[in-house]
């Protein structure tokens, strides 16, 4: 009796996120893949082909704009590593109290206005007759008015100011459960500020760096506005290509092709990415 | 000619905005010795330790490792290791690569680390668990890591910042011998603090006992037990019976005191300048008390009384009597002696307690 009842919570507690996955994520991707099969013989006549796949590979701007996606997105995330990781070590390691609220507070304010709004503070920024221009003008250090929206430094930008956050949180996270007594006992062992970094706080901080890359580089590979707006319309991003299929030329199953491989990219790159640094999805996600 | 000393701490200070933790304490510890400084929380003893270990700047005064003034040098440079409290072993490394991690940072080649760690192992009773991981050992095992770990860099002097605290007490009372054996073994200028008056009397070869930020008496345990110099000392190491009382009289090197309820106390003049009227604190241990049923065997003792027995603490051999003394109403812990022959003692009774002016301590009486 009392464990039928205790199943019966379990299932009710659960169904939320059955129906969620069920309805959102698995049953459009099961269709998309459908989609994505089909290959267009004639008018309302399709057939089960790898067709749309193979188009894929024929087409050197598809696959190029794939690989150049690949690794923007992975430089993007390491610079967000390298950026935020002391950001995250002052955070967690050498501040108290207040401050320390503050200091995370502030990493948190860019995320109370939209991803759009934010992406035109940088186009006004950056842009030809934007505030750092002038400001170089003004000072005398250029003489014309200079561009520098529209190229990959300009994406390179906004990916690393749109995930920063989602790099520093699971940082602080770990780095904060590193005992200071582990860094003391570090140095009186007569270690170096460098070899405790190598040795004690990066191994410790390893799920977090690890959690912080995957959510970085997912962001940044699965961006659409940010290489579009600061790009220009020059720069070529996967999920642009993939808008355009949909949207543009009304082409689903070249789109939906184009959808599965990035989520196979993703899966992939992720894969790799626990591989090389030792650590495992749920040992990274459970902290 | 006495060999320079392995620390010496000269006038040292230690201030916070406007807190002085630490009060210009100078002290020295030979080569080999096992030193204790014991104190409750909150009397600087760690503030005193870090600042040797160089984790905190001393306001003022010298700090002196084997005559070398340690101002200015960094931790990393400092020929000292410190166990911590919690012993903070990298969780992140196997037990070799603990060992190890000090003589990776000198640059010590592979094959003469592993040769030393595989060493210092077996000396801590250890070997061949160099390829296991930390979380594997058990609290005892973890310490003898903590200190395998120090060692095998061979400091001038260890520092222990009560690693004995987070253990059970089986096995607290297990590795204060163990600490002991090992300080003889490694032969090693250990510094050992504590809030635990027993882990210092048992391991130490001097003590510090401080408070307040200053040491208030430092001396073997024997002298720190029997020959207390002040009120703090003759309170925290040990148990002692303290009353309040105003001098009486002053005469041939004895003190008759006498307690507010105006009972006559006796004590040795310790030649601290006490004179008629002086108000005092008095102490004597539980242990110093002599008990009898019969009026006439403690009769001669010097300070005698009558109480009716309040409670029994039987603890085996540690069992207490909390009397209340007849004359005065106060109350009075006794040990209980367990040769049998007040095994029957039961509350309600009463029995006859007396004390020598020897096993007795008093000292002017200081605010509280």
């Amino acid at each position: 009796m009392k464990s039928d009842k205790s199943k019966l919570t379990f299932w009710l507690l659960l169904s939320p996120l059955v129906i969620w996955l069920a309805t959102l994520i698995v049953l459009p991707h099961v269709g998309m893949f459908l989609v994505s099969l089909r290959e267009k013989v004639g008018i309302r006549e399709y057939e089960t082909s790898f067709a749309n796949y193979a188009v894929f590979f024929n087409e050197p701007l598809y696959w190029n704009t794939f690989a150049r996606t690949a690794y923007m997105s992975i430089a993007a995330t390491l610079l967000t590593l390298f950026i935020g990781f002391p950001i995250a070590y002052y955070i967690a390691k050498l501040t108290r109290g207040r401050t320390k609220t503050t200091l995370f507070l502030m990493c948190l304010i860019p995320f109370w206005v939209s991803e759009l709004v934010r992406t035109f503070g940088w186009m006004i920024l950056l842009r030809e007759t934007g505030v750092v221009s002038q400001l170089l003008q003004y000072a005398g250090l250029v003489d014309g008015p200079i561009e520098m929206l529209y190229n990959d430094a300009a994406i390179m930008t906004g990916l690393v100011y749109t995930s920063m956050l989602f790099m520093v949180v699971p940082l602080v996270t770990t780095l904060d459960s590193l005992d200071d007594s582990l860094i003391e006992a570090g140095y009186d062992l007569g270690g170096t500020s460098f070899s405790i970094l190598r040795e004690i706080v990066i191994p410790h901080a390893m799920p977090g760096i690890v959690s912080g890359c995957i959510v970085v580089f997912m962001l940044s590979l699965g961006n659409y506005l940010t290489p579009i707006l600061l790009g220009g319309k020059d720069s070529l991003w996967f999920t642009g290509l993939i808008y355009s299929q949909f949207i543009t030329r009304f082409n689903w199953e070249l789109g939906s092709a184009f959808g599965f491989l990035l989520l196979g990219l993703s899966s992939l790159i992720v894969f790799l990415g626990l591989k090389l640094s030792g650590q495992s999805l749920s040992k990274t996600m459970a902290r | 000619m006495p060999s320079t000393p392995d620390l010496e701490c000269r006038a040292i200070s230690k201030s916070f905005k406007d807190f002085k933790a630490v009060r210009d304490i100078s002290f020295s510890v030979p080569q080999g010795t096992f030193f204790s400084i014991l104190g409750p929380s909150g009397c600087g003893k760690t503030t005193l330790l870090r600042m040797i270990a160089g984790f905190q700047e001393p306001s003022s005064g010298d700090l002196l490792i084997k005559g070398k003034s340690m101002l200015n040098v960094a931790p990393n440079k400092r020929p000292v290791s410190m166990v911590f409290q919690h012993l903070a072993l990298f969780p992140m490394m196997s037990i070799g690569a603990n060992v190890g991690f000090g003589l990776r940072q000198r640059g010590v080649n592979k094959s003469d680390i592993k040769k030393q760690v595989e060493q210092v192992l077996e000396r801590v009773g250890l070997g061949g668990t160099s390829d296991r991981a930390v979380s594997s050992l058990s609290g005892g095992q973890k310490q003898r890591v903590a200190i395998a770990r120090c060692m095998v860099l061979e400091p001038d002097v260890l520092l222990l910042d009560e690693p004995l605290g987070a253990l059970d007490l089986k096995l607290r009372e297990h590795m204060k011998i163990e600490l002991k054996q090992l300080q003889s073994e490694f032969n090693t200028t250990f510094v050992y603090i504590t809030h635990d008056q027993s882990e210092a009397l048992v391991m130490s070869d001097q003590i510090a006992v401080m408070n307040h930020g200053v040491f208030e008496q430092v001396g073997t345990a024997k002298e720190l037990y029997y020959e207390p110099q002040t009120a703090f000392v003759a309170g925290f190491v040990g148990e002692a019976n303290r009353f309040h009382a105003t001098v009486n009289t002053v005469k041939d090197g004895v003190l008759n005191l006498k307690t507010p309820e105006g009972k006559s106390l006796s004590s040795l003049d310790l030649g601290q300048g006490l004179a008629n009227g002086n108000k005092v604190d008095v102490f004597v241990r539980p242990e110093a008390v002599r008990l009898s049923r019969i009026a006439k065997d403690v009769a001669k003792m010097g300070n005698t009384g009558t109480g009716i027995v309040e409670n029994v603490l039987f603890n085996g051999a540690n069992s207490q009597l909390i009397l209340r003394d007849a004359t005065n109403a106060a109350s009075m812990n006794v040990a209980l002696p367990q040769t049998g022959e007040f095994r029957d003692l039961a509350v309600g009774d009463t029995v006859h307690f007396g004390w020598a002016p020897e096993q007795t301590r008093c000292f002017a009486h200081q605010g509280n």
